[in-house]
C-alpha cells in the first residue's frame, strides 16, 4: 500500500527522512534505505538539506524507486525559478516519483555555500499551486502539457511556533492550495504539540509527526540553540546526560513519543528524521512494535 | 533615499592611478544625507587627495546629481576646469555616477557603494525598506515589505524559521511575517493573510526599466 492509500484509508503511515550524499558514492544511502524497507510507507528525500550541496533530491528519489522503495520529493524554491520547478517536477512524476513535499528552502546564509543567490521565486505554497496546475494538464503560463503528472502533494508546518495562529493560517493556505498531508517539524513535548493540534482543530488534513531521535545531550542543546521551531525540554536533555548509551536512550525517547502518540491516536503517522544516523531507524521501528512486511 | 557608503580609500586610488588631475562631484540629497558626498566629505577628500599627490581641479556639489539636465547645467559651468581634468571622482550613488558619465567626457570614478533604498532611523543609522520591485505589496501587507524586509521576500506568510518573532537568518533582524500578522490582527483583517498570493511577475521588474508619465 502506498503512502496516499494509507493516509486515505485512514491508517497510521511511517515515513523517514533520507540525505542524499554529498558525492557520488550512494551505497550508504541506498543500504539505510534496504534497512527501512517494508517497515515505512514512503522514504523522504530532502532537498539540497540546510542549503548544503549534495546529490540532488530527484536523483536519490530515483535510486529509492530502483530500490523498491516509495519516494517524498522534498523541492525547496530556493534554488529554483518557476521554470527549472516545473521540469523537475514533470520529470520525477516520468520517474514514478508519485509524493511531492512543497517546502520554501532554508536561506543559502546558513548552507555551505553562503555567498549562493537565493531564488525564492516560489514559496511552498506557489509550489504546490503549480503542482497542482501541472496535474490539470497545463504549465503556469496555461501551455498544454504531453501527459499529465498526477502527485500526492504534502508540505511542512511547524508545531511549536510562536504565534501558532500564524502557522495555522499559512497551512491552511497550503491545504487550499494543494497539500494533502503535513509533516511537521521534529516535536518531544507532547503537550505542546496538542497545544498545536487544537490550535489546528477543524482543519481537514492529514498530520506526521516529526520526530528526530536525539544522539547526546549536546545534539539537543544545539538543536535548542540553533534549529528555529525545535524545542526539547530540559527533563529529556537531563535524560540523556544520566544515560550510559546515550543513542540508545535517544532511541528510547523517540519510541516512547512515538508510542504515545500512536497510543493516544493524535494523528495520522509519524515522520522520522534520523539526520545522519539513518541506519538506527530500523531498530526504533522496532521498538514501536513496526513489523518488517514484504 | 539612496543610502551610500563610502568605498576604502586604497580603492578609490586604484581608480585613480596614473590620473594626476582630478575633479570631485558629490550630491546634495542622498549622499549629503548619508553623510558620503556632502560639501564637507568632498573638502576631506580633496584633502586626501592632494596628500597623494593629486591636484583637484575643482568640485561641485550637484543638485542632484541623478537629476540629468540639471548635472548637465551645472559642469557646463565647470568646463574650464575639466578640460584639464583627467579623472571625475563621483561621491554620490551609482546612479548619479552614471548621469555624470553620460553628460561629460572625462572618466567617471565612484567614491561609494551603492547599498539600498531605505530610511534614516537616526544620523548615520540606515535601515533597507524597499527593494523597488515595481509591484507594491503595501496595500495588503499593513505597510509593512515582506519583500525586503523578509529575508526571502516570501508572500505568502512566514517560513517555519522565525523564533522569537526573529528571522533565521539574522536575529537581530524582526521576522517580517511576524510584524505584518501583528499589525493585521489589530486591525482585524487577519484574512489577507489567507489569501493565496501567486509567484511574482517578475516581467515587470525586467531591467533596465523606463517610466514615462504623461503631462
Amino acid at each position: 500500500m502506498g503512502l496516499a492509500q494509507k493516509l486515505e484509508s485512514g491508517g497510521f503511515a511511517v515515513t523517514a527522512e533520507m540525505a542524499p550524499p554529498k558525492g557520488t558514492d550512494f551505497s550508504r544511502f541506498r543500504q539505510c534505505a534496504r534497512g527501512v524497507k517494508g517497515m515505512v510507507d514512503a522514504v523522504n528525500v530532502t532537498d539540497f538539506q540546510s542549503a548544503v550541496v549534495r546529490a540532488s533530491s530527484l536523483g536519490a528519489s530515483v535510486i529509492l524507486v530502483e530500490e523498491g522503495l516509495e519516494p517524498v520529493m522534498q523541492i525547496t524554491g530556493r534554488d529554483r525559478n518557476r521554470i527549472a520547478i516545473q521540469g523537475e517536477l514533470l520529470s520525477a512524476a516520468a520517474l514514478g516519483i508519485k509524493n511531492v513535499l512543497a517546502l520554501t528552502g532554508d536561506h543559502p546564509s546558513v548552507g555551505d555555500h553562503p555567498q549562493a543567490k537565493g531564488v525564492f521565486e516560489m514559496d511552498s505554497v506557489n509550489i504546490l499551486q503549480t503542482a497542482v496546475t501541472l496535474m490539470s494538464g497545463k504549465d503556469l503560463a496555461g501551455n498544454a502539457l504531453a501527459g499529465t503528472p498526477q502527485f500526492f502533494l504534502g508540505a511542512s508546518v511547524t508545531p511549536v511556533y510562536d504565534p501558532i495562529e500564524l502557522q495555522v493560517l499559512k497551512m491552511k493556505k497550503k491545504i487550499n492550495a494543494g497539500a494533502k498531508f503535513f509533516q511537521t517539524q521534529a516535536v518531544y513535548d507532547i503537550e505542546l504539540f496538542k497545544k498545536f493540534l487544537e490550535a489546528a482543530r477543524g482543519i481537514e488534513t492529514k498530520i506526521l509527526v516529526g520526530v528526530i531521535p536525539l544522539k547526546s545531550p549536546g545534539m539537543a542543546n544545539y538543536m535548542n540553540k540553533n534549529v528555529p521551531g525545535i524545542y526539547v525540554p530540559e527533563e529529556i536533555i537531563e535524560r540523556l546526560r544520566k544515560s550510559q548509551d546515550k543513542v540508545k536512550e535517544g532511541l528510547k525517547i523517540a519510541a516512547e513519543f512515538i508510542n504515545e502518540v500512536v497510543q493516544q491516536k493524535l494523528c495520522d503517522g509519524v515522520h522520522i528524521m534520523a539526520v545522519g544516523a539513518e541506519e538506527n531507524v530500523p531498530e526504533l521501528l522496532e521498538m514501536c512494535g513496526f513489523k518488517k512486511t514484504e | 533615499m539612496v543610502i551610500t557608503q563610502p568605498k576604502s580609500f586604497s580603492d578609490i586610488l586604484e581608480f585613480l592611478e596614473g590620473k594626476k588631475n582630478i575633479f570631485i562631484t558629490g550630491c546634495t540629497l542622498c549622499a549629503t544625507s548619508c553623510m558620503t558626498g556632502g560639501e564637507k566629505e568632498i573638502l576631506a577628500m580633496k584633502e586626501r587627495l592632494e596628500k597623494e599627490g593629486k591636484e583637484v581641479t575643482g568640485y561641485a556639489v550637484l543638485d542632484p546629481s541623478c537629476h540629468k539636465l540639471q548635472t548637465r547645467s551645472t559642469l557646463k559651468k565647470y568646463k574650464q576646469a575639466l578640460d584639464s581634468t583627467d579623472a571625475i571622482l563621483c561621491m554620490a550613488c551609482g546612479d548619479g555616477a552614471q548621469t555624470i558619465a553620460e553628460v561629460v567626457d572625462v572618466p567617471v570614478y565612484p567614491a561609494n557603494d551603492t547599498m539600498f533604498i531605505g530610511e534614516v532611523e537616526r544620523i548615520g543609522h540606515f535601515s533597507e525598506a524597499c527593494k523597488a520591485c515595481g509591484q507594491c505589496e503595501l496595500g495588503w501587507t499593513a505597510g509593512i515589505c515582506p519583500i525586503t524586509r523578509c529575508a526571502k521576500s516570501l508572500l505568502n506568510g512566514p517560513c517555519g524559521g522565525s523564533r522569537n518573532g526573529k528571522c533565521e537568518v539574522n536575529p537581530e533582524n524582526d521576522c517580517a511575517w511576524v510584524l505584518i500578522y501583528n499589525k493585521l490582527r489589530e486591525s482585524n483583517e487577519l484574512d489577507r493573510l489567507l489569501e493565496i498570493k501567486d509567484p511574482k511577475d517578475y516581467s515587470k521588474a525586467a531591467n533596465p526599466r523606463r517610466v514615462t508619465i504623461g503631462r
